[in-house]
């Protein structure tokens, strides 16, 4: 029996400056567990997450949440419970911290209690309030951009690549951080680190020329040939 | 003046990446709205606020319109936009000409506008005073309101990353209209004080195109999308038109020369710092 989705796409189609980038894609990703979407460079890994937001134009049909949302504007999608950490963080870089997390806010609702778990889990950020966001190091600015998405409770989070260019200190904190919101959310995830992928997620989606070519349990990952045959990696 | 159509001209580029070249009939449309609001308006020193309030409101209503029917269904096609923008401002300006006829309209203004006041021996115009303060105010509400509220918030971010503010959940739509809105306010504004202080206190259907060009300048030098840089330029062109335009004289041939001057300024800048004054890097 199939679990609960909390995002249910059936051939996806993409088309990018003339490029088929995703071609008729399918994806079950189940409520209340980690999902990683995974495959090498140039897959079409971020454009899937950019077309669950309707932030590029697709075909298919694409259930988030319970709700078939696709034409939605993005804002209305989003506003279903669904964060997106964007693969370079995009802070924006001309706000403060603080004006950053209060956009957030604007949108995505939050109130006292959201601030107080953003501060709580990642502490620096309060400490840098006034701070300009385009100032702050990779990591803080990572911070910032899962921080941002979870001023208010967030029942789907699309996480893309989120230890890409990262310190080891910041990719331990990162990882720990998505390891405490996996407990309350789903998170869609896009990453390259296969150990972090291991350590936090349940399901694997592996994409390859814009088509999903295996889908399975992120335990098969320690098959060596599995792993090299798929992503072109050892683990 | 510049500042004044140049603010609307940069917010509008900086978020919405629109090059509005209908701007220049805002302007002008706020002009005749106060020149209809004047001559009905009795010769009080009260009259001239509200005659300013009337163009600041034509010029904001026909922009939220211009955003709302004409431009909402043509994002993301920049080319488009511009073609439409041109054609509306030739409309509408068709429309002045047909309505008004090409004579210039001679607009009512109180005296504490049109007189002049002696510093020293220096004797400097009422208006100009008007104009200044005009723009400095619209310089520190537009600061305050870009700086301070939830919209002025959006806005910059939506300068930055306009995806990235739809993913956060944010309607971007109702800040478009209301850039737009301000823009057109301020334009309808500058208008008015365009008429009044410049140009002998005159109304007629090209005066926003004219003025138009400049602005166009002055966002460019300033940095696309900087208010702050705008303001600057602004200062700056108008310090450069004047003072070559007085020291070239007006012999033959010599009479264009403070325009001239504005276009190599702007060479200048280009070649030197292309992303202007206080532009962003991109």
């Amino acid at each position: 029996m199939t679990a609960a989705a909390a995002v249910e796409v059936s051939g996806l189609d993409v088309y990018l400056a003339g490029s088929h980038v995703l071609q008729g894609v399918d994806l079950h990703v189940p409520a209340g567990s980690v999902t990683a979407l995974l495959g090498r460079n140039g897959v079409g890994k971020t454009t899937t997450l950019r077309s669950l937001l309707g932030l590029v134009s697709s075909k298919g049909q694409i259930r988030v949440l319970g709700r078939d949302v696709a034409g939605w504007p993005v804002h209305r999608i989003v506003r279903l419970g669904v964060g997106y950490v964007p693969e370079d963080r995009d802070v924006f870089a001309g706000l403060t911290v603080r004006e950053n997390l209060r956009l957030a806010q604007i949108g995505l609702g939050g109130s006292d209690t959201g601030y107080d778990r953003v501060y709580g889990l990642f502490p620096e950020l309060k400490q840098r309030l006034g701070q300009l966001a385009g100032s702050l190091s990779g990591g803080q600015q990572q911070m910032l951009a899962i921080g941002r998405v979870l001023l208010a409770q967030r029942s789907l989070l699309l996480v893309d690549e989120p230890t890409k260019g990262l310190a080891p200190r910041f990719v331990t904190e990162v990882v720990d951080v998505l390891e405490r919101i996996a407990a309350v959310s789903t998170i869609l995830l896009v990453e390259q680190n296969v150990h972090v992928v291991r350590r936090l997620a349940r399901e694997i989606i592996v994409l390859d020329h814009g088509q999903v070519v295996h889908a399975g349990h992120a335990a098969e990952l320690g098959d060596e040939d599995l792993a090299r045959r798929l992503l072109g990696v050892s683990t | 003046m510049y500042f004044l159509v140049a603010s609307g001209l940069s917010l509008i580029y900086g978020l919405m990446g629109v090059l509005n070249f209908a701007h220049g009939v805002f302007l002008t449309l706020g002009a005749y709205a106060a020149w209809e609001v004047a001559g009905r308006l009795p010769h009080s020193p009260a009259g001239f606020p509200v005659t300013a309030l009337v163009a600041a409101l034509a010029g904001a209503a026909v922009a939220a319109l211009t955003e709302l029917l004409l431009i909402r269904p043509l994002y993301g096609r920049p080319l488009a936009q511009i073609l439409i923008t041109i054609g509306l401002d030739l409309a509408l300006v068709g429309l002045l000409l047909g309505m008004f006829g090409s004579n210039s309209r001679a607009i009512a203004v109180p005296s504490w506008v049109s007189g002049v006041t002696a510093i020293g021996s220096v004797r400097i115009p009422d208006g100009d005073f008007v104009a200044l303060g005009t723009g400095l105010a619209v310089l520190g509400v537009l600061s305050w309101f870009l700086r301070r509220t939830r919209y002025g918030i959006i806005i910059r971010a939506g300068a930055e990353n306009r995806d990235m503010v739809r993913a956060l959940g944010i309607d971007v739509g109702r800040a478009f209209t209301l850039v737009f809105t301000v823009g057109g306010a301020a334009a309808g504004l500058a208008g008015l004080l365009n008429s009044v202080v410049f140009s002998g206190s005159l109304v007629d259907p090209g005066q926003g195109d004219q003025l138009l060009i400049f602005a166009f300048i002055v966002v460019v030098i300033g940095g696309l999308g900087s208010i702050a840089g705008s303001a600057a330029a602004a200062v700056l062109v108008g310090l450069v038109q004047v003072y070559v335009g007085f020291y070239a004289g007006s012999g033959a041939g010599l009479a264009q020369l403070g325009n001239m001057s504005v276009v190599l300024l702007l060479a200048v800048v280009l070649l030197v710092r292309p992303r202007g004054l206080l532009g962003r890097t991109t």
